[in-house]
């Protein structure tokens, strides 16, 4: 084992937090957060209700 | 609060302002939602519920704009007890968590149909989740992932200076690019396997055969060398086809999903209904109807949407929907169904649903037949293709394998496999179809589905009708002759003529202008003699001399048409109307003549032959007095001499004759009734462009020819690379979905560059 093995660790470091990056994404499609694409983004948009004080 | 109602009329202003008059409608809506109240009724209906919450999910499909997702998803603020409303746009649903304590289902629902978002209730509904299929995603996620963490850790092999890196780590990446690879090629590659063994199954090879050969090559291949020769592995090759390959695919499907959507939502179905807008009539495009207009529909009329019977005696045939042939009578108040076909009187109704125009087009392909033999033809080529592309595969590897190069002999193998893609000829006719079917409905032309279009490219032989096809079915200049009618009479006629759909009878009653009409006790139309109905124990008939009077003497032929009138059994007169020709017509027919033959049928007396022959022609066939038989026959015996028929008519008296024809077309204008023997609808205004969009149709068959040839062409390149083992197996996976893509823009971009001359219609 040289020095430069550590590499395989860290390689092998880094797939696995990708790979948990990878099962959240796939989660997340699987739960349908991606059925919908038009009302998110003109969700944002909408303003809060505005407490008239006018009775 | 004010906000909220600000909102709200900018959304529902149109549905809000139609009917100001609607009291009544309102009263008998308050108590629609009656049944809400009933314990098993919510229970089916909701998702959910427990001693505080309520979970329920309403269709509301029609939510169409921003301000409408607005609207629903403050719902809490319309009205109290709704906690959360949530909406999902691409669904038309939205979920809604109430308070059981503070309101009930049944005001959420009036609440929800007073801003005028009625949802649509079904006691299935509630249970009809059906689980999404994710799977393609999954596997493209995987594939993607796996696919570029190989490559990295396959850099060592590109790049090693001097083999430092590779002696160091080379091994260690190797295996675990292995282990990254085994979801790859167990998972996300599982359906181009089950379609390898399902083709090899039923001996019809086709292009996923190649496929999966291909990545069981590669991987076969890797780990032999892995295992046996510790040399190179080629598992960011594998997962690369793989992926590419599930991309190509979604994007197909993503347009071809497009296309469909297209058809069903923004494609223009040429029927309009005329519609009763305060005390006015307005013809109105059934895919403009909305929720509560008033639509008249008459005799032999399909009801256009969901609808309730509002005024009339309604006799409904479902055989368009069901097959079932025994026409129903419907009480007032009653559901009638889009589908339905009226018999008798005209009715009013008042539209519940918007109208689905993709349901009553799928209703019309299921009348006619289907044409699958272009499809067969395409499995057969698809079949030969990929025996070819293996025979060349194997050809090619012993020759290297012969030559002792082992390497150029693995990619020559893999790389063919991938490269050769008949996607093109499976492609590219669904394609430039889609194409020419929007560019054609865009034009006025709406076709029931994509294999007319080759059938209108082998068309020879058109015949059109006369009356309403060739001649405009307005602005008749209409005269009576006989002894004079008495008001009485004429509202008689009047009330008669009122509940045909003949553009004769429109005329007649157009004419007469009687306010107040009769209401009648029976109504029946005899397509190509007349109509005849009792009023007021009167018996009435109009139509043609022979249906009017039988066996009369031989009348003189006039270059008008002629209704004759017959009340109780004395014919008082006649009403002649002047026929007036489309404008553009003369032109048409002749540039028609120049590319097919051209005959004219129609139901009238033959005086206007000198007309017609001037505008047509020398070597014309024109014939007068047909029967709705006389037409079918002329085109069963022009069809049994061996050429293909066009006919085009106005679907009332010669729906024998369309269905019989190779194309059927029927003309519309305005708001005649739907026929489901045509095989396409052409808006009046589009009639005159008819013989350039059958120019357009056999270009289109060019188009698929020309597509055909470029597939051809870069299958030709890519093999004498790949043959040759020149092709590294990545850059092979890239370039497939590449050329699918470069066909789909080349079909595109040539279908419109045909039809740029299809003039657009106004709508």
């Amino acid at each position: 084992m040289t020095f430069m093995s550590i590499i395989i660790i860290t390689a092998i470091a880094s797939l696995l937090i990708a790979g948990v990056f990878l099962a959240a994404l796939i989660w997340s499609i699987r739960d349908g957060q991606y059925d919908d694409d038009f009302a998110p983004p003109n969700r944002i948009l909408f303003d809060d209700p505005k407490k008239t004080n006018n009775k | 609060m004010y906000e909220i109602l600000n909102e709200n009329d900018l959304c529902t202003y149109y549905e809000l302002n139609q009917h100001p008059g609607s009291q009544q409608l309102q009263q008998k809506r308050k108590n629609k939602f009656a049944y809400l109240d009933k314990e098993e009724v919510v229970s089916q209906l909701i998702a959910f519920a427990d001693d505080q919450q309520v979970h329920v999910t309403f269709s509301v499909p029609q939510m169409h704009c921003s301000s409408c997702l607005w609207l629903l998803e403050h719902l809490g603020s319309l009205q109290k007890g709704i906690l959360t409303a949530r909406v999902n746009f691409v669904q038309k649903e939205v979920f809604v968590v109430y308070d059981k304590n503070q309101t009930t289902l049944r005001e959420v629902v009036e609440t929800m149909s007073a801003i005028g978002y009625e949802p649509y209730l079904s006691m299935s509904a509630g249970k009809r989740r059906k689980p999404k299929n994710y799977s393609r995603i999954t596997q493209i996620s995987i594939a993607g992932f796996c696919f570029a963490n190989i490559m990295m850790l396959s850099l060592p092999e590109y790049f090693s200076v001097s083999n430092y890196l590779q002696e160091k780590t080379g091994t260690a990446f190797r295996y675990i690019g292995l282990v990254l690879a085994l979801p790859v090629f167990f998972y996300c590659s599982r359906e181009f396997f089950a379609n390898a063994y399902s083709s090899i199954k039923t001996k019809y090879l086709n292009i996923d055969t190649s496929i999966a050969l291909a990545i069981l090559l590669t991987f076969v291949r890797s780990l032999y060398n892995l295992f046996v020769l510790d040399g190179n592995t080629y598992f960011d090759s594998m997962s690369g086809i793989v992926f590419f390959m599930l991309v190509g695919r979604w994007a197909q499907d993503r347009t071809q999903q497009s296309l469909v959507f297209d058809r069903d939502y923004k494609s223009f179905f040429p029927i309009a209904v005329n519609v009763k807008r305060n005390e006015s009539v307005e013809a109105a495009l059934i895919g403009d109807l909305k929720e509560k207009d008033i639509i008249e529909v008459y005799d032999q009329e399909i009801i256009p949407a969901d609808a309730v019977l509002a005024k009339g005696k309604a006799v409904i045939d479902y055989s368009f929907v069901t097959g079932e042939s025994i026409p129903r009578q419907i009480e007032p108040g009653s559901l009638i169904y889009a589908g339905g076909k009226q018999l008798g009187e005209r009715i009013e109704l008042m539209v519940l649903k918007k109208s689905d125009q993709g349901y009553l087009t799928n209703l019309w392909n299921k009348e006619g037949r289907s044409n699958t033999d272009n499809r067969k033809l395409l499995h057969r080529i698809s079949n030969y293709f990929t025996l070819i592309v293996f025979a060349l595969t194997f050809a090619s590897a012993l020759f290297w394998l012969i030559k002792g190069e082992y390497n150029t002999m693995w990619n020559a193998l893999t790389t063919t496999l991938i490269v050769a893609c008949p996607c093109a000829l499976l492609l590219a006719s669904t394609f430039t179809n889609g194409n020419v079917m929007r560019i054609l409905s865009r034009s006025g032309l709406y076709l029931k589905n994509a294999d007319i279009i080759t059938n209108m490219a082998r068309i020879k032989h058109i015949v059109l009708d006369k009356t309403g096809t060739i001649t405009l079915n307005k602005n008749f200049n209409v005269s009576y002759k006989g002894k004079p009618l008495t008001d009485y009479e004429k509202r008689l006629v009047a009330s008669l003529s009122r509940h045909s759909t003949h553009p004769l009878s429109k005329a007649i009653y157009g004419h007469l202008k009687m306010k107040q009409l009769v209401a009648v006790d029976s109504f029946s139309n005899l397509p190509g003699k007349g109509i005849e109905g009792w009023i007021d124990d009167h018996h009435i008939k109009t139509g043609s001399r022979e249906f009017v009077q039988p066996a009369s003497a031989n009348e003189n032929p006039s270059n008008t048409s002629r209704v004759f009138i017959w009340i109780d059994g004395i014919v008082p007169g006649v009403f002649e109307l002047e026929n007036v020709y489309r404008p553009g017509l003369t032109t048409m027919l002749q540039s028609i003549r120049k590319k097919f033959n051209l005959s004219i049928l129609s139901g009238d007396n033959n005086a206007e032959y000198d007309r017609l022959a001037n505008m047509t022609g020398p070597g014309t066939d024109i014939f007068f007095n047909q029967s709705p038989e006389d037409k079918y026959n002329y085109v069963t015996q022009l069809q049994t001499s061996g050429t293909e028929v066009l006919m085009a008519g106005d679907g009332l008296n010669d729906a024998g004759a369309l269905r019989k024809s190779d194309v059927g077309i029927a003309v519309m204008e305005g708001n005649n009734s739907f026929t489901p023997a045509s095989d396409g609808i052409i808006s009046a205004a589009a009639f005159t462009s008819l013989d350039e969009m059958l120019t357009f149709s056999r270009n289109a068959a060019r188009v698929i020819t020309i597509s055909f040839v470029v597939s051809v062409l870069y299958n030709i390149i890519g093999l004498y690379f790949a043959l040759q083992g020149l092709l590294a197996p990545v850059i092979a996976a890239i370039l497939m979905p590449a050329s699918t893509i470069s066909i789909v823009l080349i079909t595109f971009l040539m279908s419109e560059w045909y039809g740029r001359r299809l003039k657009r219609l106004k709508r």
